[in-house]
Parts: structure tokens; sequence; C-alpha cells
């Protein structure tokens, strides 16, 4: 029983992490239909962006004497991480993205491949191939409850993930960026009829999307231990599996999408065997897409000649 | 008359590839020669894959795994086969060319019959859904065969011999292939049901609405193009020693896409140039391993921007070469 | 017709290119050894460290005049961790470099694949560090200087049992590495033998960051170790995914832990654990403390096994070139196989009819973030 409420903590913790990333992949497929498989990169260069921070503001000092890495830092590693992987969001729809954006379906879905690819490769160049360590930028704390392990940063990961949800909630619903943002996904033409700068709140789409996956990489690190450059390309599809699975274009089914595939994951790995962990998230795209392709939580749409 | 003719050509063409690997063999070193052959197979990849891929107009990103269903059951078979088909034929050439082209039929049924099972669910996906089914399924393909303890799971499929799997590929039997995939896919292509496939991909909607039973005919351009990667699969499978679910990862499948992306998606001679310049470019590369990548993706990335239609678009070699000559006309019979 | 003229040409062209890519000048003054290593990849703590082994032997062989009255020179290849790039690497080696004679690999599987090319080829290749006893079944040009898996399956299993009295270890193991597929076995066949129990097997794959489930699962056994024949990139993360669980059991493992980075990414959570190795730096002959210390003089860092390993292995290969008598493939094979009581910074090597090496291992146990010896096992 312990080992199966442990096998589930894990497995919220790591859907919380999807339910992060998905976010984004909803969010622009929702405006754009387009599918970003730069999404994970983005969310890798995130995690690596909060290394480096973490190194420059001394946390190797901070490890070695046994101190904690203060809060203010913790959370300054994360603005910053957020920062670079929103300019970085940005920047990839502005130089690839934007130039195809009229182009039949199957050329911005090769670009977005190509871009995933640059990035996995220019990263593997850049940051070394090898796993590296990430810090402690959150001291990790253990406790046991009725015989299962918790840390602090499983914590953490629920803390900030719902936290980040509830304010991107907030902000969809409750201010005029979000309202735009809801017009474009609704007819990105008629929204440009009205007068909305489309390529401004698109542009913010990609920014607060790839600061949430900039989020999930911080709290990946923490929690695997270690980072490497391609830790994107198979988080990523999973992620993009869990926007699917919760309705993509749908912010509550992002979170949803994301628990339910991180559960799965977990528990095949830990019931099943865990070499079939990644096989069981394509499955279930399979699945749904086969049964109910709009998704648990997502509406039916009419594709008209 | 015709159907002789047609006969001395095919004769003439085949005894030209064996006259060129007996000159090849004997004047290129092991080195250059797998270029060759590596070449070849690409050819095969692409041209297989651009017949769902350009002129379906269906995107399929998965297709390492159609490779690698040929590959593992044309290196089984042939393994198995062989101890029985030598005691008939005997240790000779004959033998050996029978159980190899015996092995590749029965890796390129394999591979049809999947590429049937993953395209009847999934080709009822348009775009970019179908993109990612696809691409899942190769995935799952590979982490069947890492798991397949029969096959060698993880190390991979060496056959019973301890130095691997028996080299019957060579030039002949790889340009031959070459030969037959490519005139067969360009027949099927100029036919009445090549301009339905390519009617789909204009406009899926219409097509159907002509009465064109779309979705039979993309599950059966499916089913062919995984056949020809089980070829591609099988040939490759006897040039290793052995058969490992790290070749046909997603970067295989990528591989294949920049191919035909590069040669013009839905140009049957587009997609021999694109194969063609994959192998040699891996090898120029060679040195700049790390690089290579990372340029393959900026290559896709430009030519998305630049100029999508690749080198040749839709139109192939000899259409290009002979509007120089006189004005476009429509093909031929039907 | 037009087309077919062009395509002609290109063609033409196509093979003058080949051609000339096929021809290398190289000196005949020089003789060339090959080495195929993982210079980059998850694994290039393995190739970087023997190369520079086999760099300083060959340095030395070169500053007392080479060997048959010529340099030497050592052109290395990287195999990036993969198996097919092995192959190729090899088959470059010989057809452009025209190398005599290999060195190569480290991990098992890519030692595999290039010693496939190698025997086919007729040239001589001396693995330095792979243990799997495939490698040297493949045929009778491939050797190698260390000792293979049965034995050191036997030394760990040796060691749990009587050195640490453990009856019930757990497994776990790399599912796509032959060298840890064929360790673990060795273990399990040892370990039951000598009458204790192997309560479960877990499995993961190279490349994998997330072994909770494996460890969660193990943690709900009686297991008192868990035996990790891996590598050291992942053992690092799974010492400290047992840690964080709060399974504080010792963990076992082999040669392929054998990396600083181990250290690095393990931390305090590798601490008390044990592995076997081919050598141990700080208790050492003369012969292997000398090596030691022009190791550390040339390169700036100590050597572990793997340096020690492809000094040796590149020794033995110019040793035999010199009782070849000429630079010829077929000679040097001959005279590896004949390799007797060899000298090496190891101890003394013998090639045994199945071309293997009979060596000792050794047992260390990661104490304050170093590898200290602990105990010695003979074959």
């Amino acid at each position: 029983m312990t080992q199966f409420l442990q096998q589930i903590i894990n497995g919220l913790s790591l859907g919380s992490i999807y339910a992060l990333i998905a976010l984004g992949y909803t969010m622009v497929y929702g405006i754009l239909k387009l599918i970003n498989f730069a999404h994970g990169e983005v969310f890798m260069v995130g995690a690596y962006t909060g290394l480096y921070a973490a190194s420059a503001l001394g946390i190797d000092a901070f490890e070695a004497s046994g101190r904690s890495f203060p809060l203010y830092l913790a959370l300054l590693v994360l603005v910053v991480a957020m920062a670079a992987a929103a300019v970085l969001g940005v920047l990839i729809e502005f130089l690839a993205y934007r130039p195809v954006r009229n182009a039949p379906r199957l050329t911005p879905l090769i670009t977005a491949i190509g871009v995933s690819l640059f990035l996995q490769n220019a990263g593997m160049l850049v940051f070394s191939p090898n796993p590296q360590r990430y810090p402690a930028i959150l001291r990790e704390v253990r406790f046991e409850v009725l015989g299962v392990i918790v840390t602090n940063i499983k914590l953490t990961i629920f803390g900030v993930a719902l936290a980040l949800m509830l304010g991107l909630h907030l902000l969809v619903q409750k201010t005029w960026t979000g309202r735009a943002m809801r017009a474009l996904s609704f007819n990105i033409d008629a929204a440009k009829l009205m007068g909305i700068d489309t390529n401004r709140v698109i542009r913010s789409t990609f920014a607060i999307g790839s600061g949430l996956a900039a989020a999930g990489g911080i709290l990946f690190g923490l929690d695997q231990i270690t980072i490497n450059p391609l830790m994107g390309v198979l988080t990523g599809l999973k992620a993009f599996v869990a926007a699917v699975l919760g309705g993509i274009g749908s912010i509550p089914g992002a979170v949803v999408g994301g628990l339910l595939i991180g559960l799965a994951e977990q528990l095949t790995a830990g019931y099943l065997s865990p070499a079939y962990r990644d096989a069981i998230t394509f499955l279930i795209l399979i699945g749904i897409l086969l049964l109910k392709p709009e998704g648990l939580l997502g509406v039916v749409r009419v594709e008209k000649v | 008359m015709r159907l002789a003719l047609r006969l001395v050509a095919t004769l003439g063409v085949l005894l030209a590839i064996y006259g060129l690997q007996f000159g090849l063999e004997h004047g290129l070193n092991d080195y250059v020669q797998r270029i060759v052959l590596l070449a070849g197979i690409n050819i095969i990849l692409a041209v297989g894959l651009n017949l769902i891929n350009g002129t379906t107009g269906q995107f399929s990103i998965g297709h390492a795994g159609f490779m690698a269903v040929g590959a593992y059951s044309a290196a089984y078979v042939g393994v198995r086969i062989a101890g029985p088909l030598h005691g008939v034929l005997g240790q000779g050439v004959l033998a050996n060319a029978v159980i190899f082209n015996a092995a590749l039929l029965v890796g390129a049924l394999f591979a049809g019959i999947s590429g049937l099972v993953v395209g009847m669910p999934s080709l009822r996906l348009r775009g970019d859904y179908l993109a990612v089914v696809t691409l899942g399924f190769g995935e799952i393909i590979r982490i069947l065969f890492n798991n397949a303890t029969f096959l060698g799971a993880a190390t991979g499929y060496f056959g019973d011999d301890p130095s691997g799997l028996p080299a019957y590929t060579n030039f002949f039997w790889v340009y031959a292939w070459v030969a037959v995939i490519v005139v067969l896919i360009h027949n099927l292509t100029f036919s009445q049901t090549g301009r339905s496939l390519i009617a789909i991909r204009e406009d899926e909607i219409a097509a159907e609405a002509m009465a064109t039973p779309t979705t039979r005919l993309k599950v059966t351009a499916f089913a062919i193009s995984a056949a020809t990667a089980g070829i591609a699969g099988g040939l490759f499978a006897h040039m290793q020693a052995g058969v490992r679910p790290e070749d046909f990862r997603f970067e295989k499948s990528i591989d294949m896409v920049v191919m035909i992306i590069v040669g013009g998606l839905g140009s049957i001679s587009g997609a021999i140039f694109g194969g063609i310049f994959l192998a040699v470019s891996l090898e120029l590369m060679r040195d700049l391993q790390q690089y290579r990548l990372v340029l393959y993706a900026l290559l896709l990335i430009v030519i998305m921007i630049v100029r999508p239609q690749g080198l040749l678009g839709t139109r192939e070699l000899h259409h290009v070469l002979r509007r120089r000559a006189k004005p476009a006309r429509p093909s031929g019979d039907a | 017709m037009r087309i077919q003229r062009r395509t002609l040409i290109s063609g033409l062209g196509a093979l003058a290119t080949g051609l000339s890519v096929g021809c290398r000048k190289t000196g005949a003054s020089e003789i060339v050894i090959g080495h195929y290593g993982s210079m980059t990849g998850s694994t290039a703590h393995f190739g970087q460290d023997t190369d520079r082994g086999v760099r300083l032997a060959i340095e030395e062989a070169n500053a007392k005049g080479g060997v048959l009255g010529k340099q030497i020179r050592v052109v290395t290849l990287d195999t990036r961790g993969d198996s097919a790039e092995a192959a190729n690497a090899v088959t470059r080696l010989i057809d452009i470099e025209k190398a005599t004679s290999l060195l190569g690999e480290v991990a098992s599987s890519l030692s595999l694949a290039g010693g496939r090319v190698a025997q086919r080829r007729k040239i001589p290749m001396i693995s330095p560090t792979s243990t799997n006893p495939k490698v040297t079944e493949i045929g009778d040009y491939v050797f190698r200087v260390c000792f293979i898996d049965p034995f050191q399956g036997r030394v760990m299993a040796t060691f749990a049992r009587q050195n640490l009295k453990l009856d019930r270890v757990a497994i776990l193991k790399d599912v796509k590495n032959d060298y840890s597929i064929g360790l673990a076995q060795a273990f399990q066949n040892s370990f039951t033998a000598q009458g204790g129990t192997i309560v479960v097997e877990q499995s993961y794959s190279q490349g994998d960051t997330d072994f909770s489930a494996q460890v969660t699962a193990i943690r709900g056994t009686p297991a008192q170790a868990i035996f990790v024949p891996g590598y050291y990139s992942e053992v690092g993360s799974i010492a400290r995914t047992a840690d964080r669980l709060g399974l504080k059991i010792p963990l076992l493992g082999g040669d392929g832990w054998d990396s600083p980075d181990l250290f690095k990414i393990g931390g305090d959570a590798i601490n008390g654990s044990y592995f076997s190795d081919h050598f141990a730096p700080d208790v050492a002959t003369d012969r292997a403390k000398q090596f030691v210390a022009n190791f550390t003089t040339k390169y700036g860092v100590a050597p572990s096994g793997l340096g020690a390993l492809g000094y040796e292995a590149a020794e033995v290969m110019v040793d035999a070139i010199r009782r070849a008598g000429k630079d010829d493939p077929t000679a040097i094979r001959d005279a590896i196989a004949q390799t007797k009581d060899f000298d090496g910074v190891t101890g003394k090597i013998t090639i045994d009819a199945q071309r293997n090496a009979q060596k000792s291992a050794v047992v260390l146990k990661i104490e304050g973030g170093k590898a200290k010896f602990e105990t010695s096992i003979a074959p």
C-alpha cells in the first residue's frame, strides 16, 4: 500500500510539471493551431538558465558550507529563468513561426520540428551532452507520512504549479490580454477585424507559456537530480499528449491531462515495467485521438469548407 | 512486342548494375562502398516516404518504425530459412540470392502489415495530429523491439553466428531494388490511382465530394510506403552486423523527412536527390558530427521559410528539363 | 537522351570524389595504431581517460626510438558512445588511416561492433577494458587485457557474501547495455551459488533520469544492498534517488562506475558503496606508482582504472609489434596471442587461449567522495 501511495505522490509531482509545460502547448495551439514542438526545448533552456543563474549567485559556496540557498535568491533564479525563457519563446515565434504563419499546415509543422531539433543539438554543443547535477536551489528536506516519503521539493512543485496555474487562470479570465487571447483562439481573423493587435497577443502567449515551462524546468531539475540537453524531447512530447488528453485549447484540460499522464507513467513504471513508461503515454494519445479527439474537457470543432 | 522490349530493357538495366558493382567493388575501398550502399537505401526510403508525405500529403514522421519492422523480420526470417535452403540449394550465390530476397519480401510484408495497422486508425486524423500519432507509433514500435528478448532486446539481433548477420547486402541488390521500387512508385504516381492521391493532397474534402474513396486510398498508400521502408530496413540490416533498436530512433525518421523536404515534397527525382544528399552529407560532415544535426535543423527551417517546395517542388526532373525544350503537356496514358 | 547524359556525368563526378577520398597517402616510415573510443557522449570520460593512457604509452615508446626503427602514430576516432559509429570508426581507421592494429573500445557493446569489423578485415584489436565475454568470442583477431564479467560478477558476489555478509541483494541493471546485462547475470549466478538470494531484479535504460519507480519498488523488499552494474552516468542519480527515498543500503557495482562524475552527481549518497575495478591508485606497485606520477605530470589529473588499462593495452600492442618483427597485421596478431608475463602497470599480463587476460580485481570503497582500496580478489 505504501508503495502505491509513493508511486501516486511521485506521479502527481511529475504530472504537475507536465501540466506546467502543457499549458504552453495548449495556449499556442488554441490561437495558432500550431504544435510548438520547440516548447520542450524552452523547458530545457529554462532549467539550464536556472542552473547557471544559481551558480552565478554563488550556490556552490552555500552547498559546500552546508547552508541553504536563501529564499530570496531562489526566487531571483526562478524569475531570471522565466524571463530568459520568455525571451527565447518570443524570439522563436518571431524568427521561425511568423514568416510561415499563413503557409499550408505542413510548413509550420516542419519548421517547428526544425526549431526543436536545432535547440536540442545547439544545447548539446553549448551545455555539454553529459548530465549535470542540478544545484540545491531548495535544500531537500524529507519527511515520512504513513510510510510514504515526501520531500519539500515535491510540495514546492505542487505549490508553485498550483500558484502559477491560478495566476494564469486569473490572467485569462480577468485581464484584457487574457480576453484577447481567448478571442484569438476563437477566431483569429475576427479578432484582427476587431482591432486587436494579434502580433502582440501572440507574443504574450508565447512569453507566458515559455515562462511557465521554465518554472517547470527548474522544478524538474530539483526533482530529477540531473538535467541534460535532451530532457525536453520526451518530456515535451508527453506534455503535449497531456494537453491533447485534457482538450487542446483548454487550460483546465492541460492541468487535468498533465496530472493523469504523470500518474499513468509512474504507475506503469512501478507496476508494469519501467521500459514501457514512455509507451503508455503514446498509447494514451492514440486512444484519446481515436475515442474522443477533442479531449476530456475539450469542445468538438466542426471543420468548415 | 512492347512486353518483350520491356523485358530486354529490364535485363539490360540489371546487367548494367551488376557490371557497376563489379567495377566498384574492385575500385573503391570498404568505406566509400558503404556510403554508396547507404545512398541507395536512402533513395528507397525517400521515394517510399514521398509517396505518403509528398504525393498524398499525409504527414508521417514515424517511418523509422516500419524500417525497423522490415529490418528485424528480414533478419530473423533470413537466419531461420538459411539452414533449410542451403540444404536444398547448396552454398552458392543462387542460394544466398533466394534467401536474401525471400527475407526482404517477408520484411516488406510485415512492414506493410504494420503500415496497415498504424494507418487505419491514424489516417482519420489530419495534419499535426497525424504527425504526432505517427511519431507515437514509431516510438511504440521501437520500444517493443527494445523489449523483445527473443530478438535481442536493447542489445539487438545478431542472428546465430557470433560474427553477426550474413552480409548479403551489396551494390547489386541495393540498386536492383532501387530500380524496382523507383519504377513501381513512378508508375503508381503517374497512374489514375496516383492522380487520386494527388487530389487527396490538394483538397481532401473536395476529393471526397467527388466520390474518391479517400480513407481506403490513404491507407493503401501508407501500407505501400511502409512496405518499401521494410525493404530498405532489410537491406540495411544485412550490411550491419545486426539490427538494433537504436538505429531506428526518431532521428532516423527525421533524416527521412529531411531527404524528401530537400528534394521537394512530392517529387520522385527530388526524393532520389534527397536520399543521395543525406548519405553524402552525413559522411562529409563526419568530422563535424556534433554540428550535423544542428545544420540539418537549420536547413529545415531555412528551406521552410525561404523555399518550402525544396529543390524540385512537386515536379519531376524530366519535367523540368523537358520544359526547356517544349511547352508542358499533360502526361499520357492511364 | 539528355537526362541520362547529365546523370551519367554527375555519377562519374561522384565516383571521382569517392575514389579520391578512398586514397590517402600515409608515410611508410611510421606505424599506425588506430584507437576508437567514446570521446564525446554520455560516457565521454571512458574514452578520454583511455586515450590519455594510450597516448602516454605511445609517447614513451616513441621517446625510446619507436618500434622496428619507426615512430608510432596513434589516430583516435570518436565513437560517441554509439555502436554503429564504432563500426564506422574502425572501418575508417582501417581504410583511410591504414592502421595495422587497433585499440578499443571501453564499452562492450561498442567493442562488439568494432570487433566484428576488425575480425572481418583481419586487423588485430586489443580492447583495454571491455569485460563482456562475447567480445573475444568474435574471432581470433580480437583480444583484451582485462578480466571478463563472469569473473567480475563473481568478485562482487564473493565480496557481498563473504566480506559484507549479505544474504539478500536486489539487482538494478541497465537493459540497454550488454555489459550491464552480462555482469548482472554473472553476479546473480555467483551470489545464488554461494547461498545468497536475489530478492528482485529491476531495470532501467542508459539515458534515463527518473529512477524513483524502480527504487520505490526495491524499497518494498527486504534487500540489504543493490547491485547496480551500470555506467557512472546513471549510478550517481540512482544513489541520490535511493537516499532521498530513505533507502539507506549500500550500492554495489562494477568497473563502469569508474569516473569522477560519479562523485559529482552522487554526492554524499554514494558514500559507503563499493565497486570492483582493475586498478586502485592508492595501493600500487612501484611500476604503478611511476605510471601514476608520469600520467599526473603530463595531464594534470590522476588516472582512473581506464587510463591505466589504456596505457597497458598500448604497451602490449607495442611489445607485440616488436616481437612480430614486421608491421603486418597477421604477424602482430600472432605476437599478441603469445604475450606471456608481460609486466604491466596493473600486474603481469598473460593472454590465454580465449584471448583474455587473467588478472586480479580490486574492490574499492567510496568514502568522503573518493574511491579507496578495500580488498583484492584473484581469479
